[in-house]
């Protein structure tokens, strides 16, 4: 008889443990699990229950191992939970080590002929003979091998009490195109509900009950949500090269272009997208059309951002607005391109040879990667300058939560661009002139045909009319006000959001994925350890002078973050008053895999507890 | 049309640039006359006009024609990008790109390469000496094997001929011409100007200061010595619409997309420019007999450019609003109940 091992110490067996688990599913690349998993995750999110999901996947096309990991919170985390509780064992190849890892007491769903009997009898093991159920379902022979995989969500439905009308449903959602499909799929999964049902017996203690914590959300992947934002935005030029974990943002914005802006008179597209040969030339078109007056963008990673560094350093310094997403992952170099980092800060806030700075956001969230798009092409416009949007693999390619995204108010904000009209009514034009005092000089577009419109634009040295100059001081002028711009710039960036708690003697700075991981943590610090902090967000290089403030008001600030050298924590460095910086530590993380919180309580408490930082 | 103005009634002096800061006798000032007399004789608006360039002498040249027109001096190699994103942005506009044979043939031959694969909608001109000029004579990767330096060098590597290469990706316009040859270059300008995609024309400008001496195969001397015109082009602008009598035996007349023509006198009997292998053909056996030759080999005026692939609606992108920027509310809407 299926079911469970004998032996197994009581210790979980009676404690029933209700939405707060962690699921991880292990199967092969390109067995088509991703399906299977996204209905798991949706049903639960169906059932009111706080999910948040996050594929673990190799940079290989098929074969190799992949995990999904989907965790169940009643209080709402959605940061990485880093231990399994349940385990859906599908490959071979990963099984033996993935169980092994398995604290005491966990449950695994395995395929029957992995045989995990012999190997841990202190597991709640429910075996299935996944080939054998599959068969009746599915004639085709050739399609087994993905159907079989929605096998284990009926297996699960069972186990954890998931009703199956939301497994229909959501589905139903999935192959809403297809419903053959859907049908095909929907009868692999009540195979395996049937078969939980006849031959299992429930020992374990996970449990989901329905919750009311995701009313009105939905559930969205950065890329997506960013791609959103760029359409709202009013993108009309995109060029981009294909690279992981990059891609799916620009195939997303194809997607939702071709859908909502071609216009419907004429079928003609009111965008260009371009797959460009490189990254170089992503950025290149992505220049020229900004320069030209469109709405203009790239979106890339780490090696593609390295390729852009030279372009980047002419569009800042000839002053020519671009958006760039830099979707990062692990490097240096390849890397590891499926695994998360923050690690592109300081390249991208310097990126290119000489004095050279950059705008960049740090969207923290799905509702903050469609708010930070827009933003982003209204900073690019109002500063004429490249805006970096530094996402992640985590935030950008995984599945959060989210409340249905805002309309934006208000009107596309275009920056000084002189008209015909407008130049009519001055004395003269000079493209790089100071008129404001704010560093923002006035630009005319291509096809502008008054007398005075045209310049010339170059990345050689040049004085305020735009001519080449290699005089001193028109160098140095030049020089002077793009840096008087870039700080117009710090006050106009979104500012950080601030938890200040006046108890608190820590501070916790962090950006970016790592805020979920973050919120997490300070519970944790605070009912674990008793130790108070206080939290600021940065969303915006340059800093706010808002920074300065919180860090003065701390005794120690954690800059939290991923990556190994604490690049952020040396950007701040830089910027925040110097009689501070002794204040700041740092709590790092890069092994790939999305920060934990308890990475940060840990790494927060070990420098707590050792030499000036030590409490009482 | 009045020799001292235009159609437009201008003067020939709007089409100047700055004063050149090349050497003197340097082919590129030739070619930037040039670009002024075909863009004055044409009368061709100059705010329609955008410049573009790479890094080197070459790319300098914009700043001595068409001083009115929007200029872009970009990066070494990567002019076909900025200038592809420009007309993207901006279909309306008529761009001139000047780049040179390190730019084209080297650091570039990869932006070279897909402009012309996507047929973006410009005049391309290569203007090639076989040498880089301001970092004082270094070969090119179009200098001829056998091609000796000013320090005696021997030249040992095959060079690259943009115009096969060219005639290899499809490209619909490509010629070659000679600074020196006043009379072609003009006539090939003013039809690449009426061309519908990309136009390319590589334009043999010798170097006084790096390529002019003995053993140099882009020299003055020999390239005079050595040019053998294919066809020797005259263009009739669409607004002209003057019938001109020839003898279909010894010229071909092409229509180019915008109702004017392009007049082809062959100067080798049976060649056909809408034959691209023939162009190829003719070209490798040119170099072969160490001849150099000039004319437009190829057109294609047919050929669908990049903008018309792309379905692009007939206004500037650039000058589109808000309204047809931005879905409406009940768009986003709709997308966020999908994603429920």
């Amino acid at each position: 008889m299926p079911g469970i091992e004998s032996g197994l110490t009581n210790h979980k067996t009676h404690q029933l443990i209700c939405n707060d688990f962690n699921i991880q599913i292990a199967t092969v690349n390109g067995s088509g699990s991703q399906t299977a998993n996204m209905v798991l995750l949706r049903s639960l999110f169906q059932m009111g229950i706080p999910v948040s999901g996050k594929n673990l996947f190799p940079s290989n096309i098929a074969g190799l191992p992949t995990w999904f990991t989907i965790r169940v919170s009643t209080d709402g985390y959605v940061a990485r939970g880093e231990n399994v509780d349940i385990l859906v064992a599908m490959n071979p190849e990963s099984a033996r080590e993935d169980v092994s890892k398995l604290a005491s007491g966990s449950m695994v769903v395995y395929d029957e002929p992995l045989n995990l009997r012999s190997f841990r009898d202190d597991l709640f093991l429910y075996p299935i003979p996944f080939d054998r159920l599959v068969a009746p379902v599915c004639a085709d022979a050739k399609l087994r091998r993905f159907v079989k995989n929605m096998i284990y969500d009926g297996v699960l439905s069972w186990l954890l009490g998931i009703e199956m009308s939301e497994v229909e449903r959501s589905l139903r959602k999935q192959f809403k195109k297809k419903p053959t499909a859907a049908d095909l799929n929907f009868k692999a999964v009540q195979a395996g509900y049937e078969y939980a049902l006849q031959y299992l017996t429930k020992s374990d203690p996970f449990r989901v009950e329905s919750m009311d914590a995701t009313r009105g959300k939905l559930i969205i992947d950065g890329n997506t949500a960013a791609a959103l934002g760029c359409v709202f935005a009013g993108v009309s030029v995109v060029a981009w090269y294909p690279i992981t974990p990059s891609s799916s943002l620009c195939e997303s914005l194809t997607e939702y272009l071709h859908r909502y802006r071609v216009d419907p008179q004429t079928g003609k597209a009111t965008f260009a997208i371009v797959q460009a040969e490189d990254e170089l030339a992503a950025l290149g078109i992505a220049i020229g059309a900004g320069w030209a007056g469109a709405r203009a963008m790239t979106s890339t990673s780490g090696p593609g951002i390295s390729l852009m560094g030279e372009f980047a350093g002419l569009a800042y310094y000839a002053e020519i607005p671009v958006v760039i997403f830099d979707i990062q992952r692990v490097g240096p170099s390849t890397g590891l391109p499926t695994r998360t980092a923050q690690s592109d800060i300081l390249s991208a806030a310097f990126l290119s040879h000489g004095d050279t700075r950059h705008l960049l956001l740090f969207p923290a969230s799905v509702e903050e990667c469609f708010e930070f798009s827009m933003e982003a092409f209204d900073l690019a416009e109002e500063f004429q300058t490249p805006v970096f949007v530094m996402s992640d693999l985590d935030l950008g390619m995984n599945n959060w939560m989210a409340d249905p995204f805002a309309y934006p108010q208000g009107s596309l904000r275009r920056g000084k661009v002189l008209t015909e009209d407008e130049l009519n009514q001055l004395t003269g034009f000079a493209r790089y002139r100071d008129s404001d005092g704010d560093g923002i000089p006035y630009r005319t577009l291509p096809g502008n045909p008054h007398p005075a419109a045209a310049y010339f634009t170059r990345g050689s040295g040049h004085d305020e009319r735009a001519q080449y100059s290699e005089r001193p001081e028109a160098y140095t002028q030049n020089m002077d006000r793009l840096a008087r711009k870039y700080e117009t710039a710090r006050r106009r960036v979104p500012a950080p959001v601030v938890d200040f708690n006046p108890k608190a003697k820590v501070g916790l700075v962090a950006f970016g994925s790592s805020h979920w991981a973050v919120v997490e943590a300070r519970d944790l610090l605070c009912s674990c350890h008793s130790l108070e902090t206080s939290y600021l967000r940065l969303r915006a290089f340059p800093f706010h002078n808002e920074v300065d403030e919180f860090v003065r008001a701390h005794d120690r600030v954690y800059v939290v973050e991923q990556n190994r050298d604490g690049q952020m924590g040396h950007l701040l460095r830089l910027e925040v008053d110097s009689r501070e910086v002794v204040k700041l530590r740092s709590v790092r993380h890069y092994d790939g895999l999305p920060i934990t919180a308890r990475t940060i309580v840990e790494q927060v408490m070990e420098q707590e507890t050792q030499g000036e930082g030590v409490k009482e | 049309m009045s020799a001292k103005t235009n159609r437009l009634g201008l003067d020939r002096s709007i089409y100047r640039g700055s004063k050149t800061t090349l050497c003197a006798g340097c082919g590129h000032n030739a070619i930037s006359e040039r670009v002024i007399d075909a863009f004055f004789e044409l009368g061709i608006p100059l705010h329609r006009v955008i410049k573009l360039s790479g890094i080197g002498c070459s790319s300098k040249s914009p700043a001595y024609f068409l001083g009115q027109s929007f200029a872009f001096n970009a990066i070494h190699g990567r002019m076909p990008s900025v200038a592809t994103g420009a007309l993207l942005a901006n279909r309306n506009l008529l761009a001139l790109g000047v780049s040179g044979d390190g730019d084209t043939a080297a650091i570039g031959i990869g932006q070279f390469v897909h402009l012309l694969r996507r047929n973006v909608p410009m005049i391309y001109v290569i203007e090639d000496n076989g040498v880089y000029g301001l970092t004082k004579g270094q070969f090119s990767a179009t200098a001829d094997a056998g091609s000796k330096s000013k320090g005696g060098v021997t030249n040992v590597l095959p060079a690259i001929d943009p115009c096969v290469l060219a005639l290899e990706l499809g490209a619909t316009f490509v010629a070659r011409s000679f600074s020196g040859d006043k009379k072609q270059l003009i006539e090939i300008l003013k039809a690449a100007t009426s061309h519908r995609g990309s136009a390319l024309i590589d334009v043999v400008s010798p170097c006084v200061a790096f390529n002019d001496h003995e053993g140099s195969t882009k020299s003055y001397s020999y390239v005079r010595d050595h040019e053998e015109p294919l066809t020797y082009a005259s263009y009739v602008p669409q607004h002209e619409d003057i019938e001109v009598a020839y003898d279909p035996g010894t010229t071909v007349s092409v229509r180019l997309h915008d109702g004017s023509q392009v007049k082809l006198k062959k100067l080798r009997s049976d060649y056909n420019p809408t034959d691209r292998l023939a162009a190829i053909v003719r070209l490798r056996q040119a170099r072969d007999r160490g001849e150099i030759l000039t004319g437009i080999f190829f057109i294609e005026p047919e050929a669908a450019d990049f903008i018309q692939l792309l379905n692009l609606v007939d206004e500037p992108l650039a000058s589109l609003r808000q309204e047809r920027l931005r879905p409406s509310p009940e768009a986003l809407v709709a997308i966020m109940e999908e994603l429920r």
